[in-house]
């Protein structure tokens, strides 16, 4: 009996994920800090996996951060996703799947408010038609990228080069997880696991073969906080809260940390380096931080794909410890190549957090 | 003007306010709280007296301004309030009547519209590494100077097609899909906004004693003491 009912609560917190055709819309912070991940969404779902993938040329920012931001009204982001939704319609997609959580959180508190207030749909729709002419249907549904990965973490398992293994003892890596604040705190239904037991990314760590690792402020927000990272004069809340996260994770010495949003991969890695420069503490094994992975970082390294194609040259804190561990090859000298093999000035070293 | 009134023609306050219970549960999830001198409890409590006074003192402060929208208080909230969609709509009546200009966090709205706004209606995107000046975010570290030096082929190695027609990250938003930007921002209030900061914000320039430049710079910058709870 407590068994059932404890599944029941459970089957709350499940998302029922289509399987294929996605209308696929990127997110601005992602394109500009970690290109190669959405390169490798890409690559994994559509081309390994054989997914039915679609990307407009035409679709556009949510406008999720200036709303965050408190610097346009809600009507105007609301009639932005209802263009990205008539792009989506008009391409023949029902799913709608984004890059980013702030769009995936934008795409949901759209819907969901039209849902409460049935008048500002229909004055969405309004506004729609007469700045751009367009019509739309509302998706059917709507994911986060890393919900198709989740979805794909078994089929990506099966594929795997390598599993989440340190090759030297022989256990499992120990890997945080941090979730993205918009993924499931606004509306936990929407999200795997809901908000009291987010599961996306800990599927996925527990698929290839690592140790996930709870720590007491493994839910606090990273501190990107949108006009306190944004503006010179409040980072220091942003930096406060990363700071804080890795003081409550640094007792349990995890070997990474995945994530699913695109500011807190930014966050946690470049605070790192902050904290370090102010205060001469690095928070991984001698003088080196603690490697921050988007998912698709992550699957990748799991797939055998070259760690500089997945773009693992553009983070702070240097992989390559974390690369030893899991025993995939790198070239160090390729580390810093331009497209064609060219060679480029290095960038300068950090003068305490430990790099290549 | 019945500030009370006004908030709740606002589809996020109508969401995110019922009745708070003063229980505090928001000020303790909050990251906000934990740093600033901030207390969304109490925020909510004083919208709650429907006092215009009272509400307008909150318009003209520091303290709507400093949560971070990470909306960790609508998870928390046992009465199923939204204290961040409550300070959503603060802000934006505070923008709409001119309030903002008041406080020194309040006046960041200008550096962050100019910005933000100028990368959504010239590039299609809220953040772009055309318009990421290193000198203003050395937080972005050595490495990400690196990238912006070589913004051409690091892109292009990472996979994107940087500045470049078709799909893809960081691609050229063509220029039609811009003007439907600019449409949207006129037919919504977006475009009106924009303008309203904009006046205001010279207003206050003038009675500061500066130029648009400086004000820029400044309100970017500057942090006087008090804002945080572990100062005197």
């Amino acid at each position: 009996m407590i068994y059932q009912g404890k599944q029941n609560i459970w089957s709350d917190y499940q998302k029922e994920i289509p399987h294929d055709h996605w209308f696929y819309v990127r997110s601005c912070i992602r394109q500009s800090f970690f290109p190669a991940s959405e390169y490798f969404f890409v690559k994994i779902v559509r081309d390994l996996l054989g997914k039915d993938l679609y990307e407009s040329k035409h679709h556009t920012t949510c406008g999720g951060i200036a709303y965050h931001c408190d610097t346009i009204p809600q009507e105007t982001a609301m009639t932005i996703v209802a263009r990205q939704f008539a792009l989506m319609t008009e391409a023949g997609y029902k799913n709608l799947v984004a890059s980013c959580i702030t769009s995936f959180g934008n795409y949901t508190e759209t819907l969901e408010t039209w849902r409460e207030f049935p008048e500002l749909e229909a004055r969405i729709r309004e506004n729609l038609w007469k700045a751009c002419r367009r019509e739309f249907e509302k998706p059917e549904y709507v994911a986060h990228a890393s919900d198709i990965v989740y979805m794909l973490r078994n089929e990506i398992a099966e594929k795997a080069k390598v599993r989440l293994i340190d090759k030297t003892t022989g256990e499992p890596l120990r890997i945080v997880e941090h979730i993205g604040c918009h993924y499931s705190k606004m509306f936990p239904h929407k999200g795997v696991g809901g908000a009291e037991y987010p599961c996306v990314l800990s599927g996925m760590v527990e698929s290839w073969g690592g140790q996930v690792i709870d720590y007491p402020e493994r839910r606090h927000c990273c501190g990107f906080g949108f006009r306190q990272y944004l503006v010179k004069a409040n980072r220091g809340y942003s930096v406060s809260n990363t700071h804080k996260k890795f003081e409550s994770m640094e007792p349990y010495h995890p070997d990474a940390i995945i994530t699913n949003c695109p500011g807190c991969p930014y966050f946690l890695d470049r605070w790192q380096y902050v904290i370090s420069e102010q205060t001469g503490k690095t928070y991984g094994r001698d003088g080196f931080g603690i490697p921050v992975f988007t998912y698709e970082e992550l699957a990748g390294l799991v797939l055998g794909y070259d760690p500089w194609d997945l773009g693992l040259q553009v983070h702070q804190v240097a992989v390559e410890p974390f690369l030893d561990k899991l025993g995939v090859a790198y070239d160090p000298d390729a580390k810093y190549l331009g497209v064609n093999k060219e060679e480029l000035l290095k960038p300068t070293l950090p003068t305490v957090l430990k790099c290549f | 003007m019945d500030y009370f009134e006004e908030l709740n023609k606002d589809y996020r306050f109508k969401e995110g306010f019922h009745t708070c219970i003063n229980c505090g549960t928001c000020t303790a999830v909050c990251p906000a709280a934990e740093f600033y001198r901030y207390d969304p409890r109490r925020i909510v409590s004083i919208v709650q007296t429907r006092d215009n006074e009272r509400i307008e003192n909150l318009l003209k402060s520091d303290t709507i301004w400093y949560c971070g929208e990470c909306m960790s208080c609508v998870t928390r909230c046992p009465r199923k309030n939204g204290p961040g969609l409550v300070i959503m709509a603060l802000r934006d009546l505070s923008i709409r009547l001119g309030f903002f200009t008041e406080s020194e966090k309040g006046r960041q709205i200008y550096p962050l519209t100019k910005a933000l706004n100028g990368n959504v209606l010239g590039l299609g995107y809220c953040i772009h590494p055309s318009t990421f000046r290193f000198e203003d975010h050395p937080e972005s570290g050595p490495v990400f100077q690196w990238v912006l030096d070589n913004k051409e082929t690091v892109y292009s190695r990472l996979g994107a097609n940087y500045g470049r027609d078709g799909a893809g990250a960081l691609r050229k938003i063509p220029r039609e899909d811009l003007d439907e930007l600019k449409a949207i921002y006129d037919v919504t209030g977006g475009s009106e906004r924009l303008e309203l900061v904009e006046k205001h914000s010279r207003q206050k320039a003038e009675e500061m004693g500066m130029n648009m430049e400086e004000y820029t710079q400044y309100t970017f910058s500057h942090c006087s003491p008090g804002h945080f709870n572990n100062e005197d």
